[in-house]
């Protein structure tokens, strides 16, 4: 919300409408994998997390990870989503060296939950994006093709990882609306603490299916498929390239092939794959070392019931506990990690108008500019809560002005110091002494004699002038309101 | 090459089995013991397990040159196993195999041991895990003698497809053991252990035994863990045991039945006492004769054989029933569907880039790599079903052969559950022929696949299937009885099987080779 209205690009494409599906790629936030129990984080040495069963070693079996069905059930509630009597693993079969099986567990024709929607906010009002699956499935591997000169070599601590494929219908209508529809997902996925949402990392990864057609038409052009995006700003980029591609082939006389392209974000162009004629036959049938699932309605109804707040819920109620602006609630319940920052604050000093304005402006500036993004744990971050809450009373409490709150926080952010240690050492509080605010003022009045002349003639631009002299005369410790009212009062004299 | 053997007459039975077998116990000839005599000459200590292991051993080394069951010999582990459990019956301990020489089949995964499928793309492969079926045995203190031979990947019904040369058949030297779990009942009919365990997938336990001469069970689909087993066909393959008696075969069934919380269809259900089970009593029990099982191209002697057990039965009380079970004649191209489709899958991991084999030179591409690896690494029958599965389950054909063998699965299925609304069990021939020629089906993969006719609608059904011996035809070679059981009613099998083999006396035959005697001698 917040990042898509600050690089907001008009996409206007005439006579042409889009008509774009996405395909959502989500990594469980598991411990261990889908089918066995290896860790499933990331960061350890070359296949340090792989057994026997991730491995692909002849005999060995899967076991479903009840976390992770739990993970992805309760992704389906949280969209709507309908949950059929019996879902089944399918085996989608390949070859590839990262693949250890030759195929990969997934769902295919009885997916685990069908319907659903996402919300997401367009100038036209709220847009639901209907869901037509969600589905399980294990990652692959990782091959890792220029570290050696004669050899491709393979990591297989990514393969057995969990998956959640998420598809929409074709009921997108512009790349805004593709990346809003990603972000509103991401939210949801955060708020549901099952998928840390970080698309840079690839644990949110997206296909697009992009076609386009005259407008008041309804017939599906050809789509191709776009992957290789890996932010919310490629995938509006790609996605704009692509539909621009497609109309200028079919303006010139061409036709749009079926395909897969892959996006080029440092040349911003999408190239072909591979063609339908290339495509892969995938050979799906019913993996029959997993018994189909059945899902226990109890349980089901158990994990509704147990559903946090989602992000719409806690935007809501932002408006009306916190009395924040629409905008604001927004863009603080886009991320499950600004959110609860945002909570921990307040919790800490009652004033959420001013908390949030910090939050969105200098930790959200903060956070992007590390790259905290997605990390979903607020520990990390540079500026804890309690200590910006802790700052902020001292705005409030007049012990700083506004401005040395600046100074401070870059230095909380420096030194990770308290607030109130940082201002008693630099000797940053506000001088609220008439007295001293009253020398500071006269001193500057009688070396500006001729500016002084000026205001009362009618130039009121020069306050400004005077109030910036007298701030830097007390180091801008200066009671900010103090000076003002002192000020005028002695140019009114 | 063997003596007649008595012809009983129905319902003739002759008792005090465990008298004329124990009196004949003997050291030289270890295909003379049964785990049960074994059993109590252990637990008496008349017989330690290291002396009973060395005999075994002994009887390897003669003749494994000529016949060839084992790829493995587990020679050391043997004598250590054999030691441990002489330690526990030291203890005072029992159990049903401590002590007990088995061998698996090379399709089981053994930890530290090579396990090769009896196929060239898992030369060299040592896996790290074992399968439960060993780790079970392992644990139950029986004696691990080796690996038994194949086909290749569990393919085949002659054990002629293995990638490490043929096996033969103990009664006959000229004649297959039958496969694919041949090496197992060739190694138990020779008396290189008292028990194996191989695997079933369309018959690969019951053709085998019925051409051997044994007992062998496929247990119902999910009674058996398939954890470490090398996949065929994944949602027929069973597991189970070879031995002289249904008294043994309940016996190990008993050690290796229950659930593994590492096959997700492995069932949570309680493991019966098998043994109790077996009552001798069958009266008024209800025996199903299928009749589409009794069509052109049985053998005469097979059919006469059969129909013989099956009045010995009734002259034990058991009441006859005529059914039908009408999809019969498309068992064998449905399972070839099904089989081929989930192999072709289950194969694809073969590749040659994380173990056993591979073929590439300097330059290959990947692709090049992958085709040299399985050119090299599959034999002629392996491809054969690779690509039959492969085309059964590609875009356009899927419907028309994978989807339709499906449905035709489970109208076969239905067919045993209306069956056995009229029926405790079902008796049928287990194969329509005897051992065939060495060489004889070969070069006829279809002659070949009809080998399992009577056996793999079992398997598509998911049910127990018992092969049980019950007499010889012209040319002296095994005919076994098949006996088929609802889902989970492995007791029922046993326990008509066990009340034939009261009754009758072909159990207690042996091969001449395997005495070291001359032809004709008997246990």
């Amino acid at each position: 919300m917040s990042s898509s209205n600050e690089e907001s690009i008009t996409f206007e494409y005439g006579d042409w409408e889009p008509v774009i599906g996405l395909e959502v790629h989500a990594q469980l936030l598991t411990e261990s994998k889908l089918f066995c129990g290896c860790s499933a984080s990331f960061g350890a040495g070359a296949n340090a997390h792989t057994c026997p069963v991730c491995m692909g070693m002849p005999g060995v079996l899967p076991v479903l990870n009840r976390r992770a069905l739990e993970y992805a059930i309760k992704t389906a509630l949280a969209t709507g989503c309908e949950i059929p009597p019996r879902a089944r693993w399918a085996r989608k079969n390949y070859f590839y060296p990262d693949l250890p099986k030759g195929y990969q567990i997934s769902m295919y024709e009885e997916p685990l939950a069908v319907g659903g929607g996402v919300d997401i906010d367009t100038p036209d009002g709220l847009k639901r994006v209907t869901l037509t699956r969600i589905h399980m499935e294990e990652d692959a591997g990782k091959s890792i093709h220029d570290a050696h000169d004669e050899h491709s070599l393979v990591d297989l601590n990514r393969a057995g990882v969990p998956l959640m494929e998420i598809v929409s219908e074709p009921e997108i209508g512009s790349p805004v609306e593709a990346s809003a529809y990603l972000r509103s997902l991401r939210a949801v996925l955060q708020f549901l603490a099952v998928c840390d949402g970080n698309m840079e990392e690839g644990s949110m990864r997206c296909d697009a299916n992009v076609s386009v057609r005259r407008r008041g038409t309804t017939k599906l052009g050809t789509r191709t498929e776009i992957k290789n995006m890996n932010s919310f700003r490629n995938v509006e980029r790609a996605i704009d390239f692509e539909i621009r591609r497609q109309i200028d082939v079919i303006e010139t006389g061409g036709t749009i092939v079926q395909e897969t392209r892959l996006w080029d974000a440092d040349r911003g162009v999408t190239a072909s794959m591979r063609s339908k004629e290339h495509a892969h036959d995938y050979r799906y049938f019913p993996e029959p070392d997993l018994q189909p699932l059945i899902v226990d309605r109890a349980w089901i109804e158990e994990l509704r019931r147990g559903l946090p707040e989602l992000p719409r819920q806690r935007c809501a109620r932002f408006v009306t506990e916190y009395q924040l602006p629409q905008y604001d609630a927004e863009v603080l319940t886009a991320r499950r990690d600004l959110a609860e920052y945002f909570e921990a604050a307040v919790a800490q000093h009652r004033n959420p108008k001013a908390i949030s304005n910090w939050v969105m402006g200098d930790i959200l500036r903060l956070v992007r500019e590390r790259k905290l993004d997605d990390a979903l744990v607020i520990e990390d971050w540079p500026v804890r809560p309690q200590a910006l809450a802790a700052l902020i009373a001292l705005i409030d409490d007049e012990t700083i002005s506004g401005k040395i709150a600046k100074t401070v926080f870059d230095e909380m952010v420096a030194s990770g110091d308290e607030p109130a240690v940082i201002v008693e050492r630099k000797g940053l509080k506000q001088v609220t002494d008439t007295g001293a605010i009253t020398a500071a003022i006269d001193d500057v009045l009688e070396r500006h004699p001729d500016k002084v002349a000026e205001f009362r003639g009618g130039k009121d631009k020069l306050l400004g002038f005077f109030v910036g002299q007298i701030m830097k005369a007390t180091g801008g410790k200066a009671n900010p309101q103090a000076v003002n009212d002192i000020l005028r009062a002695k140019l009114a004299g | 090459m063997i003596r007649n053997g008595p012809r009983l007459r129905p319902g003739a039975g002759s008792s005090g089995r465990a008298s004329s077998r124990k009196t004949s116990m003997n050291l030289s000839d270890p295909a003379s013991f049964t785990i049960a005599t074994a059993r109590s000459a252990l637990d008496r200590r008349e017989l330690s397990a290291t002396e009973l292991t060395r005999a075994v051993l002994d009887r390897v080394a003669r003749i494994e040159p000529t016949l060839h069951a084992l790829l493995a010999v587990t020679e050391s582990r043997a004598l250590a196993d054999a030691a441990a459990a002489d330690a526990r019956l030291g203890r005072g301990e029992s159990g049903a195999l401590l002590g007990i020489p088995v061998v698996l089949k090379d399709i089981f995964a053994t930890r530290g041991i090579p396990t090769t499928c009896a196929s060239r793309i898992l030369e060299g492969f040592v896996p790290p895990y074992d399968s439960d079926a060993a780790e079970r045995l392992a644990r139950a203190g029986s004696v691990l003698i080796g690996k038994a031979n194949l086909d290749e990947f569990a393919m085949g019904s002659s054990n002629e497809n293995s990638a490490y040369g043929i096996t033969r058949n103990p009664w006959d030297p000229e004649r297959v053991p039958g496969g694919s779990s041949g090496g197992s009942a060739a190694a138990v009919a020779a008396g290189e252990c008292l028990a194996s365990l191989g695997t079933d997938t369309g018959g690969s336990i019951r053709l085998p035994a019925s051409y051997c001469g044994l007992v062998g069970l496929k247990p119902t689909y999910g009674r058996v863990s398939r954890y470490g087993v090398i996949a065929y066909a994944s949602s027929l393959d069973q597991v189970g045991p070879f031995a002289w008696t249904v008294a043994d075969v309940a016996a190990v069934l008993g050690v290796i039945a229950g659930h593994d919380p590492r096959d997700s269809t492995s069932v949570p259900r309680p493991v019966p006492d098998y043994g109790a089970a077996l009552t001798g009593d069958v009266r008024g029990l209800r025996i199903g004769i299928p009749r589409e099982y009794f069509a052109d191209g049985i053998a005469p002697d097979v059919e006469r054989a059969t129909r013989d057990a099956i009045g010995v039965l009734e002259g034990s009380g058991a009441r006859i029933v005529e059914i039908g079970l009408p999809h019969t004649e498309y068992a064998i191209a449905t399972y070839y569907l099904v089989a081929t489709a989930e192999a072709s899958s289950n194969l694809a991991r073969y590749d040659g880039v994380r173990f056993g084999l591979r073929r590439a030179s300097a330059g290959d591409s990947l692709v090049d790599m992958y085709r040299h690896t399985r050119d090299a690494g599959f034999g002629a029958e392996v491809k054969r079903r690779i690509l039959l599965g492969t085309y059964a389950l590609s875009a356009g054909y899927y419907d028309a052969y994978y989807l339709k063998a499906l449905q035709v699965r489970t109208l076969i299925r239905r067919d045993f559950l209306q069956a056995f609304e009229h029926c405790d069990v079902i008796a049928a021939p287990t194969a329509p022929t005897t051992a065939f020629r060495l060489g004889e089906k070969v070069s006829d993969p279809l002659a070949m696949y009809l080998s399992d006719i009577f056996t793999t609608s079992v398997n598509l059904a998911g049910l127990p299937g018992l092969s049980v011996p019950c007499g010889f035809d012209r040319d002296g070679l095994p005919i076994g009885l098949q006996l088929i059981a609802p889902a989970f009613a492995e007791e029922t099998a046993l326990r008509v099987g066990d009340a034939y083999q009261r009754a009758t006396q072909w159990h207690l035959r042996r091969p001449a080779e395997s005495t070291g005697n001359a032809p004709g001698t008997t246990a």
